[in-house]
C-alpha cells in the first residue's frame, strides 16, 4: 500500500523528524485563500502515488501570490503517469544548502532492513543505483538490536562533517526506523534529507509504502488508503480470494496459482498475443470463484478471448470441470472460451467439458495458441 | 538418497485441527509421510485419524520424536508457531501459511540462525522425497522417484513442470517450493549445494520469477561451485514492472529483478533457460546424456 507525500510527512512530524510547515489544498480557490501576497518563494506538489513528479511537471516555485495560484491551477486535474492529481500541497520553499538520500528497505538477501544513505540526494535514487552504486551507502540493521545509536552516529558522521548536523541525522535515521517498524513498512524514503542555509536538518521529502500482508494489524493506515479504480478492482477481486491485475492486451486468462498464472501471461506473449490481465484463481473449485473471476475478466472490454489455465493438483480436474459448467451457465457472454485442464483426473474434466462444446486442450502451448488464433476472428 | 526429508523423517503438523491443517495431514498420512503427531492449544488427548494431538510442539517432540514440523496457523501467529517449532528443537520447518507479515519473518530469522532450525517457506507448498515422505499441500500423485531435483518459488508452476518431467520418465529425488514471500528460509544457494552433495541427484531444475536477484546469485553459485547440471525457467517475462515488486528490493540488488537480467545471468553461466515449460524435460535429458 502506497501513500501521499503529505501523509508521509505527517507521520515524520509525529515521530518528531523535521519537516518544513505545508498545507493540502484541493482546489484552486483554497490555495488562493491560503497564500499571502508576501513575496516569499513558494512550493506547490502535486500528490499522487506516482514517483517523477517533478520531471513531470507536477512541482512548480511560485514568487507571487497570483503565480502560487496559476500553478495550482495547471497542476490540479493533470495526469501523472495514469493518475489524476486531485491534490497539492503549498508550503513555503527551503533554501537549501546541501541535499541527501536516506531510505529504509526490507532486504530479501540479507534477511533484514537496511538503511541507504546518499549524498546523492533529491535525484531519483534508482537512477543512482544504477549508475554509480558506490554512492550509496547500505549497513544491514540486526533486527534483534534495532538500529543502535552508535552506528546511525557513525553512518550520519560520514555524510555530515559538522557533528551537530551528524547527531540531528542520526537521530533522524532512528526515529524514521522506529517508525518503520511501527507500521509494517516496506519502504521509507527521505528524498531528499537537507542542511538548509540557515543550518537545520530537515526532511524534504517523503515517500512510504507498507506491507499489504500486514495491513490487519494497521488500522490507521487503512484510513489513509487512496485507490484509483484500476486498483480498486484489484482490491475487489482480492476481497474474493482473486488475485487481479489489468493488462492492456486482448487474451484473458483464468489460471490457479501465481507462477503458472505468469507463465501462462508469458506463453501468450511467446506465441504472438498479448495478455489482458494477471489473474490467479487460487487452488479451489468453488463455481463462485470461477463465476467472479469470469466477471472481472469480462469487464475489460478489450478482452477478445479467454484462456482458462488450470493445473490440477489436490484441486482435481473433474471438480473444476463442474464448477466450469456451472459458472459458465451464469454468465453468458459471446467471448470465445478456451480451457486447458491437466493433472489429477484431467481425463475426467475433459470429458465433463465435451458436453459444453467449448474448446479444450490438454497443454498450455495448444492453449496459447488457440485462444489468440480465436481472438482474431 | 535425497535431501531434507526421507522415510525416517518424523513430522507434527501445527494447526492440525483448523480446516487446512486437517484436510492436509490426512493427505501426507494417506502419502506415507510418517506424520506422528498435531499440535492444537487446548486439544492435548484429542487425536485426528489417529493422529495424536497434543498442547505444543515441546510436547509432542518429547512424546514422538518427532524433528520436522509443518505449519497451518493463520498468517498473524505464523511466526510465532515457527519460534515455537524452532525452540522446541525441531529441525526442519516448512510454513505453509500465506500473508505473513515481512516484519514478523524478519524478526524471526536470528533466532532460527542461532538454533540452527532449516525453514522451508512461507507461502510455500512445501516439500517431497517421492516414495518416502511429502511434507506441505503437494498432489503427491504427480511425483516419480527418480533422480532429477527441483525448486522452485510457485505451487502450481512446480506441478506444472513436474508432471512434464514424470510424463518423460524423469524420476525426481527432492522437490521444494521455497515460496514467494521476499524473506523466506532456505533459498536457492543452500538447496543447490545440497542437491550436489547428494549422490542420487544428477541434474537439478530451477524455477524462479521476477523480483529480487536469488537468481542471479543462483547463476554465479552454478558456474562456481555446481558440477551437475541445473536447467532453470523464468516466469514473469510480460509482468508490468513496478506492479508487485517496488523498486525497493532492487536498489540493494543494482539490478531491476526483470525477467531478462535473470535469464542473461543464467546465459551467462551456461544455465540454459527454458522458453516455456514443456522444453524442460529435454533441455535436462540433453546435459544428463553427456
Amino acid at each position: 500500500m502506497k501513500i501521499h507525500e503529505y501523509q508521509a510527512r505527517n507521520l515524520f512530524r509525529k515521530y518528531g523528524i523535521p519537516v518544513p510547515d505545508a498545507v493540502v489544498c484541493h482546489t484552486v480557490e483554497e490555495v488562493e485563500a491560503l497564500v499571502p501576497d508576501d513575496g516569499k518563494l513558494r512550493v506547490i506538489k502535486a500528490q499522487v502515488h506516482a514517483g517523477g513528479r517533478g520531471k513531470a511537471g507536477g512541482v512548480k516555485l511560485a514568487r507571487t501570490k497570483a503565480e502560487a495560484v496559476e500553478n495550482a491551477r495547471k497542476i490540479l486535474g493533470m495526469d501523472i503517469k495514469g493518475y489524476t492529481v486531485e491534490k497539492v500541497l503549498v508550503g513555503n520553499a527551503v533554501d537549501i544548502d546541501k541535499e541527501f538520500y536516506v531510505g529504509l528497505i526490507n532486504d530479501r538477501n540479507n534477511k533484514a532492513v537496511t538503511l541507504m544513505v546518499s549524498a546523492e540526494g533529491g535525484v531519483e535514487i534508482e537512477e543512482v543505483a544504477k549508475v554509480s552504486p558506490e554512492k550509496i551507502l547500505k549497513v544491514t540493521i540486526d533486527p534483534m538490536m534495532g538500529l543502535m545509536d552508535w552506528q546511525a552516529r557513525e553512518i550520519a558522521m560520514r555524510f555530515f562533517p559538522d557533528i551537530r548536523h551528524a547527531r540531528t541525522a542520526a537521530d533522524i535515521f532512528r526515529k524514521l526506523y522506529a517508525l518503520y517498524l511501527d507500521t509494517d513498512s516496506s519502504l521509507a524514503e527521505i528524498n531528499p534529507l537537507v542542511i538548509t542555509q540557515q543550518g537545520d536538518v530537515m526532511a524534504i521529502d517523503g515517500k512510504m509504502n507498507f506491507d499489504d500482508n500486514a495491513l490487519f494489524r494497521q488500522p490507521e493506515l487503512l484510513e489513509m488508503r487512496e485507490v484509483t479504480p484500476d486498483e480498486q478492482k484489484e482490491i475487489d477481486a482480492h476481497a474474493k480470494g482473486l488475485s487481479y491485475i489489468k493488462l492492456d492486451g486482448t487474451i484473458g486468462c483464468m489460471v490457479n496459482g501465481a507462477g503458472l498464472a505468469m507463465a501462462t501471461m508469458d506463453m501468450i506473449k511467446l506465441y504472438g498475443g498479448e495478455p489482458a490481465n494477471f489473474l490467479d484463481i487460487g487452488g479451489s473449485s468453488n463455481p463462485q470463484k470461477v463465476i467472479d473471476a469470469m466477471n472481472i475478466l469480462l469487464s475489460d472490454k478489450n478482452v477478445k478471448a479467454v484462456m482458462i489455465n488450470i493445473f490440477g493438483g489436490i484441486t482435481r480436474c473433474d471438480d473444476v470441470a463442474k464448477g466450469l459448467i456451472t459458472a459458465l451457465d451464469q454468465i453468458k457472454t459471446d467471448i470465445p472460451i478456451v480451457v486447458r485442464l491437466s493433472g489429477t483426473n484431467a481425463k475426467e474434466g475433459l470429458e465433463i467439458l465435451k458436453s459444453t462444446g467449448l474448446p479444450t486442450v490438454k497443454t498450455m502451448s495448444e492453449a496459447a495458441s488457440k485462444a489468440i488464433e480465436l481472438s482474431k476472428i | 538418497m535425497s535431501i531434507l526429508i526421507n522415510k525416517n523423517t518424523k513430522v507434527v503438523v501445527q494447526g492440525i485441527t483448523g480446516r487446512d491443517g486437517a484436510f492436509h495431514a490426512q493427505k501426507m498420512k494417506a502419502y506415507g509421510t510418517n506424520v506422528v503427531a498435531g499440535v492444537s492449544p487446548g486439544k492435548a488427548g484429542q487425536n485426528l485419524e489417529g493422529i495424536p494431538i497434543f498442547n505444543s510442539v515441546g510436547d509432542a517432540r518429547e512424546a514422538t520424536g518427532a524433528n520436522a514440523s509443518v505449519i497451518f496457523v493463520p498468517a498473524p501467529y505464523a511466526a510465532d508457531a515457527i519460534l515455537e517449532a524452532s525452540y522446541a528443537g525441531i529441525e526442519l520447518v516448512v510454513a505453509i501459511t500465506e500473508g505473513v507479515p515481512v516484519k514478523d519473518m524478519i524478526r524471526v530469522m536470528p533466532v532460527l540462525r542461532q538454533r540452527g532450525t532449516q525453514l522451508i517457506g512461507p507461502n510455500c507448498p512445501g516439500l517431497i522425497t517421492p516414495g518416502e515422505c511429502m511434507i506441505g499441500i503437494l498432489p503427491g500423485n504427480i511425483f516419480k522417484t527418480g533422480n532429477v531435483g527441483l525448486m522452485s518459488r510457485s505451487g502450481t508452476l512446480t506441478y506444472e513442470v513436474v508432471n512434464l518431467l514424470t510424463e518423460n520418465e524423469m524420476g525426481q529425488t527432492t522437490c521444494i517450493g521455497i515460496g514467494g514471500d521476499p524473506v523466506a528460509g532456505l533459498y536457492y544457494q543452500e538447496l543447490l549445494q545440497l542437491f550436489e552433495n547428494d549422490p542420487d541427484t544428477k541434474g537439478v531444475v530451477l524455477i524462479g520469477e521476477i523480483g529480487g536477484d536469488a537468481e542471479e546469485q543462483a547463476a554465479r553459485f552454478i558456474k562456481e561451485r555446481m558440477t551437475k547440471p541445473v536447467v532453470a525457467f523464468i516466469a514473469g517475462q510480460t509482468a508490468p514492472p513496478g506492479k508487485r515488486m517496488g523498486h525497493a528490493g532492487a536498489i540493494i540488488s543494482s539490478g531491476t529483478g526483470t525477467a531478462e537480467e535473470k535469464i542473461k545471468a543464467f546465459a551467462e553461466a551456461g544455465v540454459p533457460v527454458a522458453k516455456e515449460p514443456s522444453q524442460i524435460p529435454g533441455l535436462l535429458k540433453r546435459l544428463l546424456d553427456k
